[in-house]
């Protein structure tokens, strides 16, 4: 009863919140309406008993990722009027996109995959159940290769863009904080008899 | 609604108020311990002026605050000016759901040891760690929406900082997990009974020390408080006054606190005293006691060290401190599956 | 090289810094409770202006208006007119202090002593009008300080 509640308390307000993220003339609204569908997302995961799914949720999207929008947002300057001129030349592409989107999952919504024998039971693990542990097990041990595959690349994607933003200048001067901090009294000093 | 719910309701609500209401409390008498010990610090004797030694200082530097206005910039974004206080107050004091108190029989009401936490989260430390980085949040929204320039360098310059050490704070609380085989903050807790050599402090020497100036910098307290020095005017809350600017500091102190009592629950034993002979004394007057003795020495900090320059302050986040935890990361990793060394960390790791 | 290390990775400078300001933390306080408690003044200290007599209860100033010139921030608002006994004297003497710069010129331009500078400096007002002394206030000053005025200008006599 209450879990229904708060579902639909959950998926109303992550619908209403990216509404608000297309809707929003301010950017900078947009994106705290996107934080927002990101919270309720969580909220849905903490509902389906999936806690560590949830928290890494709110950590990875919101913590991490919307702060870095957040940052290119702020930097932007918002010219309301300009935003809405080319609205008329890019209806067509951006419909059709969306109506193809829609067919989509109009298919995949009727095709029988999710019919409700292949769904998961709405009952609720025990509490000793702790998910955190089962996804580990889980990801190091049968997902093994997907998982390190995937953190390879990622790694590339991190070096690639320090390599490709990295301009060292030859000229500039640098502090060298441990030769500083190293120096020593006869490095620097000389006694002069007068 | 049935009676169960109304209960458990009020049950919550009680929790909520039992939590918030020392929160503000203490935050306002450490604004007042902190003034008396920098005047220490300083051979000044501190406010002592309103009521007895100055205690009554807080409550009337409070209503001054409150009695003040509160001016809201013309060319601001008014709806995201207001919000900012509100959104860097939540996350600081919601993060103390999780945070457990000690453990307690309720006088000998239950016949099992409960946390004394409003909510016992298996991903306790990752909600932590999840909702301290949404304080963000409020310091970003304050700097963009005063629509002024000094605010907006505060926020960035913030915005960087806070990212930079929750990285190697996040990394320093793995070794944690590593060692306790959990993510619950009583299992953590309980994993370094028995006393001082126990605590998490000695094989996570480096990591109490990276995790608590990490600390320093994710709060911005003084060798970090780059983000509203003297340049910046006072940096994202400029624009702030009265009541709004109330709620900035009270957000800084909760926060402030919390990383005082992770410490304490992650590398300082928690609610266990140092010696398993002192244990008539209740865990939650330790874990108090350990958390203050940090709060002190924030304050002392903040008395002795003088304030990093940016570069230098991004160098220590990048160069210094990720290395270092990636590498107590590898190394706790080597000494639990050699074959040899993990009878030394089994000493740390009773799960096992 | 070793010692180099550990001294680094254990932060012994900064425990160094913590040790001091610990130190200190206990040393006696130097703080003066100021309405309690109050600091020494020197006999030059250049507070609350006044206007002085003689012991016969004449008052001293002449109205040469020496001061009101040398005045920098003409602070000084001097009139003058012939006493019934033949004298100069003035019939007004008003000091602005919210004006005054208390450099102490007018005290170094009287010829006879009148306007002098007095340790008083417990005088703050709620209102500008309040700053504005006029003759009888200032001989006032003068009347309930001659004591203190006249020692600090004994002991002040021979150095100038």
């Amino acid at each position: 009863m209450l879990e229904t509640v708060f579902f639909n308390l959950f998926a109303g307000l992550s619908i209403l919140s990216a509404m608000g993220v297309v809707l929003a003339r301010n950017t900078m609204h947009s994106v705290m309406f996107l934080i927002f569908c990101f919270f309720n997302a969580a909220g849905l995961f903490f509902l389906l008993d999936a806690e560590f799914i949830g928290i890494i949720m709110i950590l990875i999207y919101v913590g991490a990722v919307m702060v870095l929008f957040t940052f290119v947002v702020m930097m932007l300057e918002i010219h309301t009027a300009r935003l809405r001129e080319g609205f008329l030349q890019y209806l067509p592409m951006g419909g059709l996109i969306a109506i193809v989107l829609m067919i989509e999952f109009i298919g995949a919504a009727t095709s029988g995959v999710f019919s409700s024998g292949d769904m998961a039971t709405a009952e609720h693990l025990p509490q000793s159940v702790n998910n955190t542990v089962e996804i580990g097990q889980i990801l190091y041990t049968q997902y093994l290769l997907g998982f390190e595959i995937a953190a390879i690349i990622l790694l590339v994607a991190l070096i690639g863009a320090i390599v490709l933003t990295l301009r060292t200048r030859k000229d500039a001067k640098y502090q060298k904080i441990s030769a500083q901090v190293n120096v020593r009294k006869e490095d620097r000093m000389r006694k002069v008899r007068m | 609604m049935n009676w169960d719910m109304a209960a458990q309701a009020g049950i919550w609500a009680l929790e909520i108020l039992a939590i918030a209401v020392p929160v503000a409390l203490s935050v306002a008498y450490i604004t007042y311990f902190e003034r008396r010990v920098i005047g220490w610090v300083q051979v000044r004797k501190g406010c002592n002026r309103v009521g007895w030694a100055g205690l009554l200082q807080p409550l009337a530097d409070g209503l001054k605050l409150v009695l003040k206005e509160t001016i809201i910039p013309t060319t601001s974004n008014k709806y995201l000016f207001i919000a900012a206080p509100i959104i860097s107050l939540m996350p600081a004091l919601v993060a103390f759901a999780v945070v457990p108190f000690g453990e307690t029989t309720l006088f000998g009401l239950w016949d099992v040891m409960h946390s004394m936490s409003m909510s016992n989260l298996n991903v306790g430390l990752l909600y932590i760690m999840a909702i301290s980085s949404l304080s963000i949040y409020g310091v970003l929204m304050a700097g963009w929406a005063s629509n002024s320039k000094y605010p907006f360098m505060g926020a960035m310059r913030a915005t960087c900082q806070m990212i930079s050490y929750e990285i190697s704070m996040g990394f320093g609380l793995v070794t944690v997990m590593m060692l306790a085989g959990s993510l619950n903050l009583t299992d953590i807790v309980q994993a370094q009974a028995g006393g001082l050599l126990h605590w998490y402090m000695i094989p996570l020497f480096p990591m109490l020390i990276v995790y608590f100036i990490s600390g320093c910098a994710e709060t911005a307290r003084t060798p970090f408080d780059l983000v509203e020095t003297e340049e910046l005017v006072s940096g994202y809350y400029t624009e702030y006054s009265g009541m709004w600017f109330a709620t900035f500091s009270l957000a800084e102190y909760a926060a402030m606190i919390l990383i005082s009592l992770m410490t304490s629950i992650l590398f300082l034993g928690g609610w266990y005293a140092p010696i398993p002979a002192l244990d008539f004394i209740p865990g939650t007057v330790w874990l108090l006691g350990k958390t203050a003795f940090l709060i002190f020495v924030f304050i002392w900090f903040r008395a002795t060290f003088p304030r990093y320059r940016y570069d230098q302050m991004m160098r220590l986040g990048w160069k210094v401190f990720l290395p270092w935890t990636l590498a107590w990361i590898a190394v706790v990793g080597i000494f639990i599956y050699t074959p040899g060394l993990d009878s030394i960390i089994n000493f740390w790791m009773p799960w096992r | 090289m070793i010692k180099k290390a550990l001294k680094t990775w254990l932060l012994w400078e900064l425990v160094l810094g913590l040790a001091l300001t610990g130190r200190y933390m206990f040393q006696k306080k130097i703080t003066v409770e100021y309405p309690e408690e109050k600091t020494p003044l020197s006999p030059r200290f250049r507070g609350l202006h006044a206007l002085r007599r003689y012991e016969s209860g004449e008052e001293r100033c002449i109205a040469c208006k020496l001061c009101e010139v040398i005045c920098p921030a003409a602070a000084i608002l001097i009139e003058s007119a012939e006493r019934d006994d033949g004298s100069r004297r003035t019939t007004r003497y008003d000091i602005d202090f919210s004006k005054c710069i208390y450099c102490g010129l007018c005290q170094e331009a009287c010829p006879v002593d009148a306007i002098v500078e007095t340790q008083e400096f417990e005088y703050a007002t709620e209102s500008r009008e309040g700053l504005y002394y006029t003759k009888d206030m200032l001989l006032a000053v003068g009347d309930r300080n001659e004591k203190h005025i006249a020692a600090n200008l004994a002991a002040d006599a021979r150095y100038s």
